[in-house]
């Protein structure tokens, strides 16, 4: 088999996640990766959306912002953004919302906005951008990002967005309809909420993964499942077509201007 | 007609100190060169309007020209933080900057009702979000045919709305393509509105329901070609983001930011943002 890191295993277990039926609202970062994997892999017909506008977009390298002009030329449509917030995710259209995070608590609800007081903030980080409503209009939320004690917190220091709150009804209690996180895929595993709970549990710990490696990557005491699996490793496919896109997109980043 | 300014000009007539202004463009297309026009007459005070606020307002707070910000996203889109902005709300520094922080959400429907003569957005957001409670402005109400509480803001009205486009005809139509992000929103919304395009051109050739601003909704245009420099001008140069990823080790010391700015924005004017995109264009 082929030697392979954490951070492949984490992008194609995301990207495993995704289907040729869904239209997926993707973040910057760890999701643009897994979706663009995905898209080149597995499940070619996705859509992919980007909150700029682009519908349908398939980029030859990893954009690194959301508005590079690779997603315009390649989509089937770019629309003005008020209309992609009101008609495209307000409107229901979007099945898979994929997020990454800076503070994340066990019950999926992130952070992006502030480390400690929003009005005197320790870190001013960038904010929420989208975040606030995909969260609650997309029809369920996949999170991707590493494990660190910094980040797998007890406690969020802000709502940026909100996953299921406490717990269990929460999201209902505020008159939300759609499902929220349902899955988590991290560098050391593959989490889902438990079904009554909505707690994230683990499913699957990647291969070599202990549960001691875990205890010192999260901020709370873990639950697993009651038949916690292996990850399957990356195949030599995935990883290869996962190595060719970061390489072209490294490529394209640093092309310096004279 | 719209008629046609030299940039120190159009932004001398119609940007003031103490007015709310909106350099808009959602990645593409991002005002830079008016921006650092106003940069270099001082125009300070300002209460500047901006989605992600990007490097452009980065450079605006950072040489202490802003009162208060209005954003949704304060990130370098792919790299990380905006230092100045940071440096600005962690430590007021050059000065204290006051803060308005919504989603996109939020904004991308306040422009919109701002445009539609609207005193307030409404839709269905801030879900759970912690936004609500620091900014006074995000308020709901109730819907009065199915009774469901949604999140209103108010609308943006900008007294200068400032963007870039890729075209204008000899009468000051103006042509914007690819991501066209709230530029027509803003512009609609705002009380006056500066427009600088890459190219002046005698017809706009234009498919019919591209998206056009009449000569009529805007008081200046400016032929500033490569003005959007970092960011970018579909079908003319590509995003530059080699200087984005620049940015973070600029921006990220006060010294070196100052250098810059004086280098760059202070010793230069907007002839040399045409310069700065002629390598870039052999890639589009």
């Amino acid at each position: 088999m082929t030697q392979y890191i954490a951070d492949e295993l984490m992008t194609v277990a995301a990207a495993r996640a995704l289907s040729n039926n869904d239209v997926c609202f993707v973040g910057i970062g760890a999701p643009s990766a897994a979706c663009n994997l995905a898209r080149l892999t597995h499940a070619p017909d996705i859509t992919l959306i980007y909150e700029s506008g682009t519908i349908g977009t398939a980029p030859e390298v990893l954009p690194l912002s959301i508005g590079d002009g690779e997603l315009c030329d390649t989509a089937v449509t770019t629309v003005p953004v008020p209309e992609m917030f009101r008609y495209w995710l307000q409107g229901g259209r979007i099945t898979v919302g994929f997020l990454g995070a800076a503070q994340l608590d066990r019950f999926g609800n992130i952070n992006t906005t502030v480390v400690g007081d929003y009005h005197a903030p320790k870190v001013r980080l960038p904010g929420g951008g989208g975040a606030p409503e995909i969260a609650s209009s997309c029809q369920q939320i996949f999170i991707t990002m590493k494990q660190a004690r910094r980040s797998f917190v007890r406690q969020i220091d802000f709502f940026t967005s909100f996953g299921h709150g406490r717990g269990g009804p929460h999201r209902q209690e505020l008159g939300i309809t759609t499902a929220g996180p349902t899955l988590l895929i991290t560098d050391k595993a593959v989490w889902r909420p438990d079904p009554e709970t909505k707690e994230f549990t683990v499913m699957s710990l990647h291969p070599g993964v202990t549960q001691a490696d875990m205890a010192d990557t999260v901020g709370w005491d873990i639950r697993y499942g009651a038949d916690v699996e292996e990850t399957p490793p990356p195949t030599t496919e995935e990883l290869e077509v996962l190595r060719a896109l970061k390489a072209r997109t490294a490529a394209a980043h640093v092309k310096e201007v004279a | 007609m719209a008629k046609f300014h030299a940039l120190q000009d159009a932004v001398r007539t119609i940007i003031r100190p103490g007015m709310s202004v909106a350099f808009e463009g959602f990645t593409h297309l991002i005002p830079h060169a008016a921006a650092h026009e106003v940069i270099r007459q001082g125009i300070d005070d300002l209460t500047l309007i901006r989605m992600t606020p990007d490097l452009v307002y980065d450079q605006m707070i950072g040489m202490g020209l802003a009162r208060k910000a209005v954003f949704s996203y304060a990130g370098n889109p792919g790299v990380g933080l905006l230092r100045r902005l940071r440096d600005a709300v962690e430590n007021d520094w050059p000065r204290a900057l006051e803060i308005e922080e919504h989603s996109h959400a939020a904004m991308a429907n306040a422009y919109e009702a701002g445009a539609a003569g609207l005193p307030m957005a409404v839709f269905r957001g801030y879900l759970g979000a912690g936004l609500k409670d620091v900014n006074p402005n995000i308020r709901s109400v109730t819907c009065p045919f199915t009774g469901e509480a949604l999140s209103a803001v108010p609308a943006i009205r900008p007294d200068v709305s400032v963007i870039h486009a890729q075209k204008a005809d000899r009468r000051g139509n103006v042509l914007i393509e690819g991501i066209v992000g709230v530029q027509k929103e803003a512009v609609l919304a705002a009380k006056s509105a500066i427009v600088t395009v890459e190219e002046v051109v005698e017809q706009l050739d234009a498919h019919t329901n591209v998206c056009v601003l009449p000569y009529w909704t805007i008081d200046a245009l400016v032929h500033v070609p490569g003005g959007a420099h970092p960011s970018y001008a579909h079908g003319y140069y590509p995003r530059d983001n080699a200087a984005y990823l620049n940015w973070d080790k600029i921006a990220a010391d006060r010294d070196t930011f100052g250098k810059w700015m004086h280098e760059n924005v202070l010793n230069a004017d907007a002839s040399a943002f045409a310069s700065r995109v002629s390598q870039l264009k052999g890639e589009t």
